[in-house]
């Protein structure tokens, strides 16, 4: 158990008898994934310093600027910040279909081309709408072609049974293509010269950064999302009945649900939303369309949704924490001598050990609620 | 230990004192080299340190400064031109106390740079191959590019010597500027040589691509194209494909001639240990930092891989001649008339570029003779 | 046309040529793949091992001198990545998709972290076969220049499918890769035969990972591959998990992957993203041509969790 998990039920528990056992039971349920997975950390953390004991480096000073290069200060958290803004979009883009049993691994096809349709739709009305205005018709542009294309893998997935890990694979490498065939021809900017790239926004169009901080508008939309797809998920019949489509399709179809328009309508806004990420980036980070939309964000937020095992309020955590291992990476370079991919294998390590202690979860008996239920 | 050291600094100041001797970049101020103020100078690269092409050079450059009195390197490699590089940029400056940053890769100028440059004003940007433009770009900021053209079309005399088919052949990665420069500037040195020469070229449409990379090399060479160079991150691949299909190879970015053995004719490389050497000498001194600093060949800021065995006297005879000229600051790789390979005229009959004119900077046509198209 | 070139016979011997020259590291990736997943498990992160492997095979032929041992060393820590990942996931909610992208990431983050002092040296090449004697044209004869270890690819392929229906081993892995409960019933331990099944998987995808860095291209550095072994992982739903249709696919990718060079090669230059987009394309048509709603899954195992 940990210390912020015990705190606000300590509290409570003070506070009243009543409202003790339906909060012990809850807080069982969150506290498993939460000190699971610190523990998972810890251990990935020691395996990773027996690698570099055995390079001959010291782990304590690695982890020392990992902490200073991803958390120590307030520049280094909003560094972090800024690098996790982009994977909450792109990781929903994978739990979404998650739910439904879908593997989608294809979301930076719909990054790439959500940049481009952002990009190419500002082109007629610069200066004629304000710029809010604009974002709103960047941000629809962008998530209808994202929608359209991961709705796409969704749709062969359901009508044709083609199978959609493959197909979104697939896709996301056509997406690139088209992305740079539109970059590089038609929608050249003239003057881009050595970077080809879409004509770029003027300055008053861009989005911006958070008020006081030094982080673009983009984390508060990824923010927002998760937490309005755990309410989809959660809230709504609509997460109910992908649930149980995803647990089992013919049960569902005996129930009568819609499973094929779930799988469409679920894949589409998934990839809806990686299409915004595509769009944040064009529109809060670099004024234009160009290559540099492929940065693999798609393919990252993979692995942030399985590692918040698709629970989209989850993604935001684990976003954080690899924003921060991604921060963290350039001061391991640049103050100890190794190479950029230290934190490629520290990842690994790290991901393997937390994704391998999923096997704990039900273990412990202090963490089932009906333990609590009993107790009292 | 010492010693390596001792014999760097030796080397180094040889290299500087030579680049002062042939008055170096237009814009940096020759310094005295007696200061020794502490400086973190921080260096950014798209990809890894050790590629054997682009990001080699940059870091090559950079471990010449590493061991200048004074000095703090600080480097990151694998950055991508996104906000990472932003965030690296001040991630130097918050936490390492850089003072003089050199993003390396062309995508990091615009917007990223400029934006630092702006939250930043005290620290000094200075970027590899950016446009800098007087009032529309921070007087913080520059940009330092060589003519690596010349070096090319260098290149080009040596393959035009070589070729039997009169067919030579490019690995391209994109048709920008820098790129088109050096394309045209190939088949301009081997037409030097025999004017029915033709050059087909093949775009990858990555920096780095290693498959795609060689399948180009082998589709070029069973065109008939008989000597191949390239433009791409990292030249590796190309240069051992074309020699091991029997090609004549010439390098660039690196001298690669320990790939392509007696195949290697001569090669187009750079010197940036030359070029930071003098900025830091600038910043150290307290003089003004040039903000448009270019230069080739008799700069200092490129070189040419020694000529290899394959090369034969007439070759070498021209080939010697022309390096000549071009050192002594006579020479024009791009002059009238010229047409491109659509058939309009591109430079007139009258006018000749000089290797800074700026209009070159933004090449935007292939020259006649060129197979391939820009778009 | 030039003396020397040959000019629009170019493509088709391309195509042809490429088709090899580029196939063989997805055939033994998609191989490997199969027994894998013939075994009812999914191991997403060959990318990994096969760039592991690609440095592995480098770094052993530079420092003994021998391409051979440099596979043989490819294949040991090849299947040390795929018994890791077999024993992780026979423990009861290990997810294999995602312990498969991690793994992806540990593998290819331990490859470029050991690989940096293999980047400058150069590594003895494996051995072709030449079989173009017979042509005088140049081209012909480069094209038929074909590596040993495509022909293994294509008999391992050929045997995986007799294997798979003619022998107890292949029964076995069948039966296990169907129903985990049944393959309990006939007193077989299911985690141990996909933990092999896993290993060998592992072992193949770095074959593919040594043809890459010895013999084409032939190079080392972190560029190597560019998501062959995922894309291999992605022919083998392609293949419906039939050895001889991987090895078919991989020639098609192989084939069609060569289409865009040779098309800018005889002039034909404009909007080359799109040509080089036309494995993808290609891939994609088939499927969902090739594919239905009532039997997307033929063949497909049983306890697969990709396909449940």
């Amino acid at each position: 158990m940990t210390v912020e998990a015990n705190d606000p039920g300590m509290s409570i528990a003070a506070g009243g008898g009543t409202s003790f056992r339906p909060l012990l039971e809850w807080l069982a349920r969150r506290a498993e994934p939460v000190a699971i997975g610190l523990v998972a950390i810890l251990i990935g953390m020691a395996l990773f310093s027996i690698f570099i004991l055995v390079i001959g480096k010291s782990p304590v000073t690695l982890f020392q600027l990992m902490y200073t290069g991803g958390f120590g200060s307030w520049f280094s958290i909003q560094n972090s910040l800024s690098r996790a803004a982009p994977l909450l979009l792109t990781a929903l883009c994978v739990a979404l279909p998650a739910r439904l049993g879908l593997v989608i691994i294809g979301g930076e096809g719909a990054v790439v081309l959500g940049g481009v349709a952002a990009a190419a739709i500002v082109l007629p009305f610069v200066g004629t709408v304000p710029p809010i205005l604009l974002f709103v018709f960047m941000g629809l542009a962008a998530m209808l072609v994202g929608g359209i294309w991961i709705g796409l893998a969704g749709f062969l997935r359901h009508y044709r049974g083609v199978n959609e890990t493959i197909s979104s694979l697939l896709l996301a490498y056509i997406a690139i293509a088209l992305m740079n065939q539109f970059v590089e021809g038609p929608l050249r900017d003239p003057a881009s010269l050595n970077k080809p790239s879409t004509k770029p926004l003027p300055a008053e169009y861009m989005m911006g950064d958070i008020p006081g901080m030094d982080v673009h508008w983009g984390l508060v939309i990824g923010v927002v999302a998760c937490i309005a797809s755990w309410a989809l998920i959660e809230l709504t019949s609509y997460g109910f009945a992908a649930r149980i489509s995803g647990g089992n399709v013919r049960a569902a179809q005996i129930q009568g649900l819609p499973v094929g328009k779930l799988i469409a309508g679920f894949t589409a806004v998934a990839g809806s939303f990686a299409g915004l990420a595509g769009m944040i980036e064009v529109a809060a980070v670099q004024g234009s369309a160009n290559a540099s939309l492929a940065a693999g964000y798609g393919y990252t937020g993979i692995l942030v949704a399985f590692l918040a095992r698709h629970n989209p309020l989850a993604i935001i955590p684990v976003a954080i924490l690899l924003g921060g291992i991604d921060a963290s990476g350039g001061l391991i370079q640049r103050r100890m001598g190794l190479p950029d991919a230290t934190v490629l294998v520290l990842q690994g390590t790290l991901f393997v050990v937390i994704l391998f202690c999923e096997t704990f979860y039900g273990r412990f008996r202090i963490f089932n609620p009906d333990l609590w239920k009993r107790s009292q | 230990m010492t010693k390596l050291l001792s014999m760097n600094r030796r080397h180094f100041l040889q290299a500087s004192a030579a680049g002062a001797l042939t008055g170096l970049a237009p814009g940096l101020i020759g310094s005295k080299a007696t200061a020794q103020t502490a400086l973190t100078v921080g260096f950014i690269y798209v990809g890894p340190k050790d590629d054997y092409g682009y990001n080699q050079a940059h870091a090559e450059g950079a471990a010449v400064i590493k061991g200048m009195p004074g000095v703090t390197l600080v480097e990151e490699e694998n950055v991508p031109e996104t906000v990472d590089v932003q965030k690296t940029m001040e991630s130097m400056i918050n936490l390492d106390g850089a003072t003089l940053l050199f993003p390396t890769s062309f995508g990091y100028f615009d917007p990223h740079m400029l934006a630092m440059a702006a939250k930043y004003p005290d620290v000094q940007f200075r970027h590899c191959g950016g446009l800098w433009q007087e009032g529309k770009h921070p007087a913080n900021t520059g940009s330092y590019f060589g003519y690596i053209f010349q070096g090319q079309y260098l290149n080009g005399i040596a393959a035009g010597y070589a070729t039997k088919s009169k067919k030579i052949g490019f690995v391209a990665a994109k048709p920008i500027p820098q790129v088109l420069q050096n394309i045209n500037a190939f088949l301009l040195g081997a037409r030097s040589v025999d004017p029915a020469i033709t050059c087909q070229v093949i775009f990858t449409g990555e920096w780095s691509l290693a498959v795609k990379e060689a399948e180009a090399t082998n589709a070029l060479i069973d065109q008939g194209a008989d000597v191949i160079t390239c433009h791409v991150d990292s030249p590796k691949v190309v240069v051992e494909t074309a020699a091991g299909r029997g090609a004549f190879v010439c390098g660039y970015h690196a001298d690669q001639s320990a790939l392509a053995k007696d195949k290697y004719l001569t090669g187009a490389e750079w010197a940036w240990g030359n070029v930071y050497t003098n900025f830091i000498k600038a910043a150290q001194s307290g003089g003004k930092l040039g903000n448009f600093v270019r230069g080739g060949l008799k700069d200092g800021f490129v070189k040419m891989s020694p000529l290899g065995p394959a090369v034969s006297d007439e070759a070498r005879k021209k080939f010697e001649a022309t390096l000549a000229e071009v050192m002594a600051g006579k020479f024009s790789v791009f002059k009238g008339p010229l047409k491109d390979n659509r058939g309009n005229v591109v430079i007139a009959a009258d006018k000749a570029y000089a290797e800074d004119a700026i209009d070159l900077e933004s090449m935007a046509y292939l020259v006649e003779g060129v197979v391939g198209s820009t778009s | 046309m030039e003396e020397t070139g040959i000019g629009i016979w170019g493509v088709p011997l391309a195509i042809f040529a490429g088709a090899i020259r580029v196939s063989t590291p997805f055939i033994f990736v998609s191989l490997g793949e199969t027994i894998t997943e013939r075994s009812g498990r999914i191991n997403l992160g060959l990318e990994g091992t096969l760039v592991f492997g690609a440095m592995t095979a480098y770094a052993v032929a530079v420092l003994t001198g021998s391409p051979w041992l440099g596979v043989l060393a490819a294949m040991a820590t090849g299947s040390v990545f795929g018994v890791i990942h077999g024993w992780i996931c026979k423990f009861p909610k290990v997810n294999d998709i995602a312990i498969g992208i991690a793994m992806m990431q540990f593998g290819l983050g331990l490859a470029f972290f050991l690989g940096k002092p293999f980047i400058q040296p150069a590594a003895p090449k494996l051995p072709s076969i030449p079989l173009g004697g017979w042509s005088t044209v140049p081209q012909v004869q480069a094209a038929l220049n074909i590596n040993v270890l495509f022909f293994l690819g294509a008999a391992l392929a050929l045997f995986l499918f007799w294997a798979f229906r003619n022998t107890r081993i292949g029964l076995i892995l069948r039966v296990v890769g169907d129903s985990t409960d049944a393959a309990r019933a006939m007193g077989i331990n299911p985690d141990t035969v996909r933990l092999l099944a896993t290993a060998a998987g592992g072992s193949l995808a770095a074959i593919g990972g040594a043809y890459l860095s010895l013999y084409y291209p032939g190079s080392w550095n972190e560029g190597i591959s560019s998501g062959q072994g995922l894309m291999a992982v992605a022919l083998v739903i392609f293949a419906r998990w039939n050895p001889i249709g991987c090895f078919l696919a991989a020639l098609l990718f192989g084939g069609a992957g060569a289409l865009g060079p040779a098309l800018q090669s005889i002039g034909v230059t404009q909007g080359y993203y799109l040509f080089y987009a036309a494995p993808y394309l290609l891939t994609l048509i088939i499927l969902i041509v090739t594919s239905s709603p009532t039997r997307s899954l033929t063949g497909a195992p049983g306890a697969l969790s990709l396909t449940k």
